[in-house]
């Protein structure tokens, strides 16, 4: 029943990868990859690999949905006739198919309990983790103590990002605080600017300061 | 029955996926792609009694909270056109 349930989400997600290739209203490209990413979920699931799809299902059916209907606002809707004939990435993306085909070849069988991923530390970590750790959580205790650097390194990382995308977000037409004559001033973004997205524009000549802040600028001064 | 109840959430998956396929207007792909999120749902929930494991009811619990999210990020991002922002770019222009 299993491997029923396996052919028939292959077969759903042949269709949708198919579609998603012919579709030419950019805006259904966009759904039917939240569907594709729904479906490899499931399909991650059906494997056992419930982590895995939890990630695949919030990241690319939620996150990515959104940024590419963020694309797609600055981008229009419906895809353009392509100017050449696209031969040789077709021939480059085969290869690379097959040679990725060719590398499963040798990978040990799916689920096998002699796999070598399964005799290496894993038993330790079953086995000893309790009191020498002394968290009932294997998985915890695997994250936080035994690959403590390598999470911290990656939370380090995910910061980064963080600080990255805010940094990016704050640049849009929205009301700032700039630091100007001495004092901050909220500056409201006009029309112009949120049509033309100018940042530099709206400082120079779209100056506009609310009353409440003048009032106060006023009485300090 | 739990076989019964697989095949039948995997043929109204296929259902959901050609509206969302067809469908003529933004809404009908919105909400079709919602329910194909609903479906993964019943899927998860199905497959996990099917296989004897039910503490798969919890994953697909979560994973109606993500298709929750989702949904409304989608349609708050038709609205506005933003996401972190709660006013149509026209009435700021007023």
């Amino acid at each position: 029943m299993v491997e029923f349930v396996d052919i028939a989400l292959l077969v759903l997600l042949g269709i949708t990868a198919f579609s998603i290739i012919r579709q030419k209203n950019l805006f259904a490209a966009v759904m039917l990859a939240g569907i594709y990413s729904l479906l490899s979920a499931g399909l991650f699931v059906v494997m056992d690999a419930v982590d895995v799809a939890f990630t695949e299902a919030a990241v690319g059916a939620g996150i990515s949905t959104i940024l590419m209907l963020g694309t797609l606002a600055l981008v229009g809707h419906s895809e353009h006739q392509p100017q050449h004939r696209p031969i040789l990435p077709l021939f480059v993306v085969i290869l690379t198919g097959a040679v990725l085909v060719y590398g499963t070849l040798d990978i040990p069988p799916f689920g096998d309990a002699s796999n070598p991923a399964h005799h290496h530390v894993a038993p330790h970590y079953l086995e000893e983790s309790e009191h020498e750790i002394g968290i009932p959580n294997v998985v915890t205790s695997v994250l936080a103590s035994y690959r403590g650097y390598d999470t911290m390194g990656e939370t380090t990382v995910i910061f980064a990002a963080l600080v990255g995308v805010l940094l990016l977000l704050s640049l849009g037409p929205r009301p700032r605080r700039v630091f100007s004559n001495g004092r901050w001033i909220t500056v409201a973004a006009s029309e112009k600017d949120a049509s033309e997205g100018g940042a530099e524009e709206a400082q120079e000549d779209t100056l506009q300061i609310s009353p409440e802040e003048k009032t106060l600028g006023d009485t300090n001064g | 029955m739990f076989i019964a109840a697989t095949v039948g959430v995997l043929a109204s998956m296929s259902l959901a996926m050609t509206r969302a396929l067809m469908g003529p207007t933004v809404y009908d792909r919105v909400l079709a792609v919602n329910t194909f999120g609903t479906k993964t749902v019943l899927l998860i929930a199905a497959l996990g009694f099917l296989t004897e494991r039910p503490e798969f009811l919890d994953l697909s619990i979560v994973y109606a909270l993500i298709n929750f999210i989702g949904t409304i990020a989608v349609l708050k991002f038709f609205e506005y056109r933003d996401l972190g922002w709660t006013r149509r770019p026209e009435a700021d222009a007023e």
